[in-house]
């Protein structure tokens, strides 16, 4: 073979490789659909976090409005801290709230934001006050048990109130 | 009769030591080469082809059927926890970051890192390479550098084309064949995968387990005998030894770049 055709056909299999690329990145990857971009930070505190991970996306109206950057413990009040980037495009009033849900019965979980109704938006670096913690099995079945007792057996046989820590909002954090 | 065993066992050591620092500095010596002989890309350029272009036969077709039958696995596997829509998703991680270089380096070692060992192998026993050092041609610069750059370029490609094969045929089976929702198939495959720590990491595997078929086969080729006999171990030896230096390198790689943080 010569030496041009031998050149043309390996220039072809590059092309060939490079177009198994893009394909790969762009079609069966999340290169085209979430890559950064411009972000602000959010930060967003939660009892418990659950399964919420690094990288886990932030929802709002089911739209993907951003990412978990980073999991820590706030070492003071022990409450799961999440950095959330969030969408430059993208502001919502001062008094939204944050939830952890799960997409799916066995799904990942990801951050709900639920926008509210204040005329002020969020600021860069702002921590959004109004959070909901991540439903954890064991206490939905706890409570559920407890109340079971407390129906069945009177007020003698189950301490008022219930011991399990409900799944309700935290209500207003500083 | 105990200093005998010691002995030996001293012996053994000591070579394995020798064949490892005689692996090292001809890897070393390659190296040394590489620029004199990527001055004249021509050379490189025909072992592309004929490692790379040549290979593409079998690499396109063992990925078609791996991503066919990986589909039609997991498909049975999910389906039962009602989950069979994930079936993109685990075929193509599943691709990308494992099956894709290691298979691929797997059929490499056979399809090309046998040819490139016989041809050095043949050549010295041909007396070729001997002929070139007295012209005052250096063999590893003008025969193995060439062929040892041809391989790492090949190979990533090779291993691209195979993941990107492989979902095609996913896609075949799973939405063509079985009838999965086609949104669906593509849309969380996307979600799941990432494209630096997966699609990343495997094309740098690639490009390790590249470096590692190549070196192995013009190693072989260049220490065989010049015999028959000699030319037949050494090109058993090649596939042989990337094969499993291919796995063992893949774990070694797994465990450092997917550990959980």
């Amino acid at each position: 073979m010569s030496k041009r055709g031998t050149e043309i056909l390996v220039g072809l299999f590059v092309l060939l490789g490079i177009a198994a690329l893009v394909f790969l990145a762009l079609r069966a990857a999340n290169l085209s659909s979430f890559n950064g971009g411009e972000t602000y930070t959010l930060t967003a505190k939660f009892d418990n976090i659950g399964g919420l991970k690094v990288r886990s996306p932030v929802r709002s109206a089911g739209v993907t409005v951003g990412r978990v950057t980073s999991i820590s413990l706030d070492p003071k009040t022990y409450q799961g801290v999440a950095r959330l980037d969030i969408t430059k495009g993208v502001q919502f009033p001062a008094d939204s709230s944050a939830r952890i849900l799960t997409s799916g019965l066995l799904g990942d979980q990801y951050v709900g934001l639920e926008a509210g109704g204040d005329e002020k938006m969020f600021a860069p670096g702002d921590t959004i006050r109004s959070t909901q913690s991540a439903v954890v099995l064991e206490s939905l079945i706890s409570q559920f048990l407890f109340n079971k007792a407390a129906d069945a057996g009177g007020p003698n046989s189950a301490p008022a109130g219930g011991a399990a820590p409900a799944p309700a909002p935290s209500g207003v954090k500083k | 009769m105990i200093t005998d065993w010691i002995a030996a066992l001293g012996r053994h050591a000591l070579g394995m030591l020798r064949a490892l620092g005689h692996h090292a500095f001809f890897f070393w010596e390659l190296l040394r080469t590489l620029p004199v002989s990527l001055r004249r890309p021509r050379f490189a350029i025909a072992q592309v082809h004929a490692l790379g272009n040549l290979s593409l036969l079998v690499i396109l077709s063992s990925g078609l059927a791996v991503g066919f039958v990986l589909a039609l696995q997991t498909y049975y596997a999910l389906a039962t926890y009602g989950a069979a829509d994930s079936v993109g998703l685990v075929v193509n991680l599943s691709l990308v970051r494992e099956l894709g270089p290691v298979v691929t380096a797997l059929l490499f070692a056979g399809r090309a890192g046998t040819s490139l060992t016989a041809e050095i192998g043949l050549m010295k026993a041909g007396e070729q390479l001997a002929a070139m050092e007295l012209m005052a041609v250096d063999p590893k610069s003008r025969v193995l550098a060439p062929r040892f750059v041809g391989g790492i370029v090949a190979m990533p490609i090779l291993a691209l084309l195979f993941s990107a094969v492989g979902i095609l045929g996913a896609y075949v089976v799973a939405v063509l064949l079985i009838g999965l929702d086609a949104g669906n198939f593509w849309a969380i495959m996307e979600s799941g995968v990432d494209v630096r720590r997966d699609l990343g990491n495997g094309i740098i595997k690639s490009i390790v387990f590249g470096v590692i078929c190549s070196f192995v086969a013009v190693y072989q080729g260049y220490e065989a005998k010049a015999t028959p006999e000699g030319v037949a171990r050494a090109t058993t030896r090649t596939v042989v030894i990337s094969s499993l230096t291919v796995l063992a390198m893949d774990f070694v790689l797994t465990a450092l770049m997917f550990s959980t943080r």
